[in-house]
């Protein structure tokens, strides 16, 4: 993590805990890019997570209040929070399985309220602390500890399901579009509203090994070739979309 | 901090209330400004008029998606600062228990009001029992302990509300107020007093809020946004909030303080009132709406000569242990009558060095007087 950051990381912790190549500690660095662009205080910052790998992305590393909660029920807690307290800037931080799975009725519930909370999902696509199995996430035909033959179920469009359920901000990017997903953190911490960042995290450890990417790095250059634009993607055919992942902001926060 | 005195929110006086209304009113005399809740038979009409009522405190409302989001949200809106509830039913109840386990390790204080209907399963939604008392203690999984009142009286739903924010601030625990369907949905008189003591948290700028050091236990609590930046978490932590899970010592430490913060103080927090125990050769032991009945059947009993008395539990957790045990070597017979396959009973003969006989009814009704007094004829 750069130094220039240092002062948003909880003193004393001199590690964090993400397996290497694991993109959460990339992630890590941008939220607090965001905040640190926006110039918020971290006094005002509340950080809500729920169990499993990306719920440990700000608890205890972030030097803010946080609040690490139960698996799937970060927003609902946070929920809680943000409308006793309308002055906490809540962050919801969480991984895939946590917040659209196991907590996927707190989800929609959250965005068909518009309560004001920035919710960022780091998707890895599999169940990563509890040893690599399938996720509501998971592609069709996903090696994983579950589905030693292959996923057989579609996995979830987060986006599309938030959208659906009246989000006004939605937007999908990548640990490997930094930039891009700088701006959208510092979009999603201004608008009041329920806003929604699903971000791609490679997990090697549990889904690389398993789905032949050698190393963490054939990973991360996979992901840059899957992932495009969602105006690049008007100009493809269905065949050619098949295994790519459309990113971009899918409602920008003026509806 | 600590125990002050308020002026009560409603014009002292006397009111005709339900048993959950009075819930309702209770909270809101108490300081309690945030409210989850899921609709429930027998419970909802708590919820009904926390939502009316609120508008004219300035609380903050919110029906959830369903009982596991009500519970915490509340632990979420507690952490923030408030003073926070929600009520159900059998069900719902069931749904709470991992949020329950989560706030008695955060150490987080609210109440859980629930009015106790026919179960298992689904049960009969709009019937009687009291078949949650067990639950409400072990209901969690690990170790863990809470405080449960069982009101009989519309009056007492109103005082033991204000009691349980009281109990759960100064512990630093989940407290339940298990009432059950017949005492939610009966009117009576409620007197509301002018002025009200009510317990504030303590707090302490800079204290571990989950220090395992204070001479009661007990740690100061601070909220977000105070610039504190803390750590909570459901893992077990050290007296800071750092998740230490493979640390032996700090779990035992944790796991240990969490119950005795509440057992060591059981002699203050626990309540019974008596009837007749002086020369009584049965003891009827009896909480919650079954009480009343017990007491009409002690009443009864005495006009006919017979040597019968009551005690009635106010607090089901902490167990009043001493009292039992007491009796327990003076009277003949101990007598427990339940609306359940037999809970309280269990505790009693742990301490009970006498006889002691159950009364049980599991049929989605209250146990009516005549049948104590049956049951209590045969034993003398």
């Amino acid at each position: 993590m750069a130094r220039d950051l240092e002062e948003y990381l909880r003193p004393g912790l001199d590690s964090t805990p993400f397996c290497p190549g694991c993109g959460h500690g990339i992630l890590m660095n941008l939220i607090l890019r965001a905040i640190d662009e926006l110039k918020l205080s971290m006094d005002e910052m509340l950080f809500v997570s729920g169990i499993g790998c990306a719920a440990w992305i700000p608890s205890p590393h972030f030097n803010a209040d946080t609040l690490h909660t139960l698996h799937g029920r970060a927003i609902a807690f946070a929920t809680g929070a943000k409308l006793f307290n309308p002055k906490l800037n809540v962050m919801v931080i969480s991984g895939d399985g946590d917040l659209t799975s196991i907590g996927g009725n707190h989800l929609i519930h959250a965005a068909r309220r518009n309560i004001d909370l920035s919710v960022i999902c780091a998707n890895n696509m599999i169940y990563g602390m509890t040893g690599g199995q399938v996720a509501s996430t998971s592609p069709l035909g996903a090696f994983t500890s579950t589905s030693m033959d292959g996923n057989i179920y579609r996995p979830f469009d987060l986006c599309k399901l938030v959208l659906g359920a009246g989000a006004p901000y939605v937007a999908r990017y990548s640990v490997t579009q930094p930039l891009l997903l700088v701006s959208a953190i510092k979009k999603s911490l201004s608008i009041q509203g329920f806003t929604f960042i699903e971000v791609l995290s490679p997990c090697h450890t549990q889904f690389g090994r398993r789905n032949r990417y050698d190393s963490p790095a054939d990973m991360l250059k996979a992901l840059m070739e899957s992932c495009i634009s969602k105006e690049e993607a008007e100009y493809l055919t269905k065949e050619e979309l098949k295994n790519k992942i459309i990113t971009g902001e899918f409602n920008d926060g003026g509806s | 901090m600590g125990y002050s005195d308020i002026n009560s929110t409603l014009s002292s006086g006397h009111y005709y209330f339900s048993g959950n209304e009075a819930v309702a009113e209770g909270a809101i005399a108490a300081g309690c400004r945030y409210y989850a809740g899921y609709p429930i038979t027998p419970s909802s009409e708590i919820m009904e008029r926390i939502s009316v009522r609120f508008k004219d405190v300035h609380g903050v409302f919110m029906q959830m998606e369903d009982e596991i989001a009500s519970i915490c949200s509340v632990i979420g809106a507690v952490w923030a600062g408030a003073k926070a509830m929600t009520a159900t039913s059998g069900p719902g109840f069931s749904l709470m228990q991992e949020g329950i386990g989560y706030a008695a390790l955060t150490e987080t204080p609210l109440v859980i009001v629930n009015i106790q209907r026919a179960g298992p399963g689904t049960g009969q939604a709009t019937r009687v029992a009291s078949g949650d008392l067990m639950q409400a203690k072990w209901g969690s999984h690990g170790d863990y302990y809470i405080i449960a009142l069982s009101p009989w009286s519309v009056q007492e739903m109103y005082d033991q509300t204000i009691n349980a924010f009281n109990l759960a601030e100064q512990y630093r625990v989940p407290v339940f107020v298990m009432g059950d369907e017949a005492i939610g949905h009966l009117r009576e008189r409620v007197e509301v007093k002018a002025i009200l003591k009510v317990f504030n948290r303590k707090k302490k700028k800079g204290a571990p809020p989950f220090g395992a050091n204070q001479n009661n236990g007990i740690p100061p609590m601070p909220s977000f946004g105070e610039g504190e930046k803390l750590l909570v978490t459901g893992s077990t932590h050290n007296e800071i909030g750092i998740r230490k899970t493979d640390d032996p010592e700090v779990h035992s430490r944790l796991v240990n303080r969490i119950n005795e913060k509440i057992l060591n103080n059981r002699d203050r927090i626990t309540r019974t009132d008596s009837y007749h125990l002086e020369d009584a050769e049965v003891i009827i032991v009896s909480y919650g709406f079954t009480a009343r009945s017990a007491l009409f059947a002690i009443e009864q009993l005495r006009k006919e000569g017979k040597r019968v008395g009551l005690i009635r539990l106010k607090t089901i957790w902490p167990f009043a242990d001493k009292i039992i045990k007491d009796v327990g070597q003076k009277a003949k017979t101990i007598f427990v009558p339940e609306m359940n396959r037999g809970q309280i009973i269990g505790e009693v003969m742990k301490y009970a060095n006498c006889e002691v006989i159950p009364y049980n009814q599991t049929n989605g009704e209250i146990i009516h007087p005549h049948r104590i007094i049956n049951g209590v004829r045969r034993l003398l």
